[in-house]
């Protein structure tokens, strides 16, 4: 077999082995949460007999291995199981919110990432001068800034003095293509300005550390033009670092939005998490931690296979 | 104007320097170099590290490698002065009319890309060639630099196929867009001598051939002797002399130059019996997780106050040798026995006793001595270690050693990155010493020196080896080194020992195969020699 295939199938392996162990740190960790679902929901008016009656209904009795694996029993379905709160079937309500924090991530990403590789080739190309100097500093602001504050700046000026876009990104079904990208450019804007950042420096980092290489100055030394040496001889032997650091960041823009989604109130995973941690509606919380484990594994695994694809030496054995 | 090749007039050439604790200041590296090649003409740049020699045929391309500087002269390749050509004129001398052999091969290869692609690059980036023309070339090229597979080697990647290989499409690539020359930069310094030789030969009929000129530069006279027709002899940046390939081999006529011709100096006569130190019996071993025998079925022994040399190419296990005397890798069979007892296989097992007898010297001078300590901690740790010396007893001792190694007092407080090559090397001897071994493992101990150097490192190890009676056992590739040293030989082969012996023993015939192979296959500095070796093996071919 060749040794790619074998590599690739280790890491699927481990990575639905990493996904199930997250499973279970997901279970234990909202296990030992303090708080109790049925006095939340209860308040003021619960008295012993009607919270054991909705503790044995919801289920919370039975010990917790047994509700561990019939929590997994379910997930292999594909059954989330349904809220506490509202008794909604979990897989539905998540679904359209993760359609929706997937449009945004997509946007932002289909933006950012070739913007950043861009970025870093340009300021490769020109290291040390000033379209360098200019694209390092203000990605290095971007970076630094807190991504909320990123967010009030751009509301007031864009949203508040210029009226371009709208502040609320607010998107419903029914809205088109068109509607949607709208809705969601304010959002998108600040994703981007905080995840390109990040990726330029590393692309720009990860790029010139290649071009010490001896086979750069062959190129050099063949009187090739410098942009061609660093997209055709840099480049490409810089790929596993750039695609880790891409992967990174694309996993922050599903899992780790929540802040910016909140200042933009968009409906989206982030949003839907928070509002279920306040009402203790445990079978959320975990379906959203799965979902968003499976998302990070997920990402990390594609790095991890790109990365060995990328290596000629993996790729081509003697 | 100037009606040759290349004329390199009153070349200066200038670095900064940026020393430890120090401003940054401008150095001068190359001053007052001047010199011509003409059409089909191979001239030959010598001299040790630092001389310039690379740097000088770089500018042959107006480039300063790391922040080196052209700030003098004029440089004309076909009557223009490149060092006036903008980055447009530079990009179209380079790769066409000037190309480039650098000395790792393998490090000179884009890994991500397939060898063809690379060989044909300048050819199609210049416009020179269709695709299909250039890779036609290439064919042709590999074929006649004697690359197996001439039509397929191509589509493979830098690390699959050999370094030699490697060096040798590395020609092809130069060749490739028809220059009118070509730099080659220690094409075969890194190579195994029996492989240098293959490619030495590749190299001049591919020079003959194609009536291409070039700038050969090297450090070993004996090689360049072989290919070059005019000599330029340079040392610390200055021209010391310039001749015929004739004139400067068999009549120089500067000091430098005849040290240069004549070095190994040394006179060793060599010793023979003597009751062993260090013994390796029936040795088999191999590295965890792998199904192959580094070493098979090794016996040798070391007589006290002798020098064992193991002779061998890359690969060949001599330095997994050393792992396994030493107990970093215990051997799957066999034992290492020091004064008639067993040592334990694992340097974990072995006493702070055993572990002080045998000491080891390393290539790489450098990377064997923390930066951060100075001469004199580095040396004063074994003292503390194994004597538990203090204060002033210490210092007295390391006092001693540095004296013994021919350092002075001042160099106590120095750095390593204060210290040239040799004195580095110099200081690791003295750690090894300090320790009071009865046996030292010198692994390839003057390979990254230059020749003079290492000549002097030498008599430093036989002068130690009289008056502080340790035995050596010397791990090199380098057969001359051998010569000088050498009490008794053992000459290993993929893993085993093809021939051991005495010193004149194993170095006079009749030889096994792989002996003569590499015994001759070392330059010897004479013209010719590279012509007549070939032959030789050739009617010996034949005459199978």
């Amino acid at each position: 077999m060749h040794p790619v295939i074998k590599l690739v199938a280790q890491r699927l392996a481990l990575g639905l082995l990493l996904l199930f162990a997250a499973s279970v740190l997901i279970f234990i960790g909202t296990q030992i949460l303090p708080g109790d679902v049925a006095q939340s929901i209860l308040g003021q008016s619960a008295t012993p007999q009607s919270l054991a009656n909705l503790r044995a209904e919801l289920g919370l009795d039975v010990p917790a291995p047994v509700r561990y694996f019939n929590w997994l029993a379910g997930i292999m379905h594909g059954d989330l199981g349904k809220a506490l709160t509202n008794g909604q079937d979990i897989a539905t309500a998540m679904g359209k919110r993760l359609g929706n924090t997937l449009f945004l991530a997509s946007c932002a990403a289909v933006i950012a990432v070739p913007a950043a590789i861009l970025l870093g080739l340009i300021a490769v190309r020109y290291q040390g001068r000033w379209p360098d100097r200019v694209i390092s500093t203000i990605t290095l602001a971007t970076v630094s800034v807190p991504e909320f504050l990123l967010g009030y700046i751009a509301v007031y000026f864009l949203s508040v003095q210029l009226r371009w876009f709208p502040s609320l990104a607010t998107v419903y079904d029914g809205m088109t293509f068109g509607e949607k990208l709208y809705a969601v450019s304010m959002p998108v804007l600040v994703l981007v300005l905080v995840v390109l950042g990040h990726m330029m420096r590393m692309t720009r980092a990860a790029i010139l550390n290649v071009m010490q290489s001896a086979y750069v100055e062959t190129a050099e030394l063949k009187g090739l033009r410098k942009f061609t040496i660093i997209a055709r001889h840099a480049f490409p032997n810089a790929i596993a670092p750039v695609v880790n650091v891409v992967m990174i960041n694309l996993a922050y823009l599903v899992v780790g939005v929540v802040v910016v989604e909140v200042v933009f109130v968009y409906p989206g995973m982030g949003q839907y998490l928070v509002d279920h941690v306040s009402k203790r509606d445990v079978p959320v919380v975990q379906a959203c931690g799965l979902v968003f484990a499976a998302v990070y594994i997920g990402l990390n695994l594609v790095a991890d296979v790109v990365s060995i694809l990328a290596n000629p030496r993996l790729r081509h054995p003697k | 104007m100037s009606s040759s090749l290349l004329e390199v007039r009153d070349l200066k050439i200038e670095a900064t320097a940026y020393p430890p604790g120090e401003a940054p200041r401008d150095i001068t590296i190359v001053e007052g170099v001047s010199f011509k090649v003409e059409k089909g003409k191979v001239l030959g740049l010598i001299g040790e590290s630092g001389a310039g020699k690379s740097t000088i045929g770089l500018s042959s391309m107006a480039y300063g490698r790391g922040g080196v500087r052209i700030t003098g002269g004029e440089v004309f390749v076909n009557g223009n002065d490149i060092l006036k050509a903008g980055p447009a004129g530079l990009r179209a001398l380079r790769g066409h009319e000037v190309t480039y052999v650098a000395q790792s091969a393998a490090a000179a290869f884009n890994p991500a890309k397939k060898l063809m692609e690379q060989v044909i690059e300048t050819t199609l980036h210049h416009g020179l060639m269709t695709r299909a023309e250039a890779e036609e070339r290439a064919v042709s090229l590999f074929a006649r630099l004697g690359l197996p597979k001439p039509e397929s080697i191509g589509n493979r990647y830098p690390h699959q196929v050999s370094g030699g290989q490697l060096q040798r499409v590395m020609t092809a690539m130069a060749l490739c867009p028809k220059p009118d020359l070509v730099v080659f930069d220690e094409p075969t310094t890194a190579l195994d001598v029996t492989t240098q030789i293959e490619v030495l030969a590749a190299i001049k009929e591919a020079i003959a051939d194609t009536g291409v000129a070039a700038l050969y530069i090297t450090h070993d006279l004996a090689v360049v002797a072989q290919v070059a027709d005019h000599i330029l002899v340079l040392q610390g940046g200055q021209m010391i002399e310039y001749g015929t390939i004739d004139h400067i081999i068999n009549s120089p006529s500067e000091p430098y130059t005849q040290a240069l011709v004549s070095v190994r100096s040394i006179n060793h006569h060599e010793k023979s019996g003597g009751a062993p130190v260090l013994s390796v019996r029936d040795v088999t071993a191999r590295y965890r997780g792998t199904k192959f025998d580094v070493l098979k079925n090794i016996t040798l022994d070391l007589p006290e106050a002798q020098t064992l040399a193991i002779v061998g190419e890359s690969g060949s296990g001599k330095s997994t040798l050393a792992r396994v005397i030493t107990g970093l890798l215990p051997p799957s069979s066999g034992e290492i026995t020091f004064d008639g007892r067993v040592l334990p296989a694992d340097f974990e097992a072995r006493t702070r006793d055993d572990l002080r007898e045998v000491q080891m010297i390393y290539q790489m001078a450098d990377v064997a001595m923390n930066p951060r300590q100075t001469v004199g901690t580095i040396i004063g740790r074994p003292l503390e270690f194994y004597f538990g010396l203090r204060g002033d007893a210490k210092k007295q001792r390391v006092q001693e050693l540095l004296d013994e190694i021919e350092m002075g007092e001042g160099y106590i407080h120095r750095y390593p990155a204060e210290l040239s090559g040799g004195q580095k090397q110099r200081v690791c001897i003295a750690r090894a010493l300090a320790a009071k071994p009865k046996v030292i493992i010198c692994d390839e101990v003057t390979s990254a020196l230059d020749p003079l150097v290492a000549d002097g490192i030498l008599k430093l190890l036989l002068d130690l080896q009289k008056r502080e009676n340790v035995a050596y056992l010397f791990i090199t590739h380098d057969l001359a080194t051998v010569r000088a040293i050498a009490d008794s030989i053992a000459v290993m082969y993929q893993g085993r020992v093809v021939r051991y012996g005495g010193k004149t023993e194993v170095l006079s015939p009749p030889f096994d195969d792989y002996t003569d192979l590499l015994l001759s296959s070392v330059p010897e500095m004479e013209l010719g020699w590279l012509e007549r070796t070939i032959a030789n093996r050739k009617m010996a071919a034949a005459g199978n």
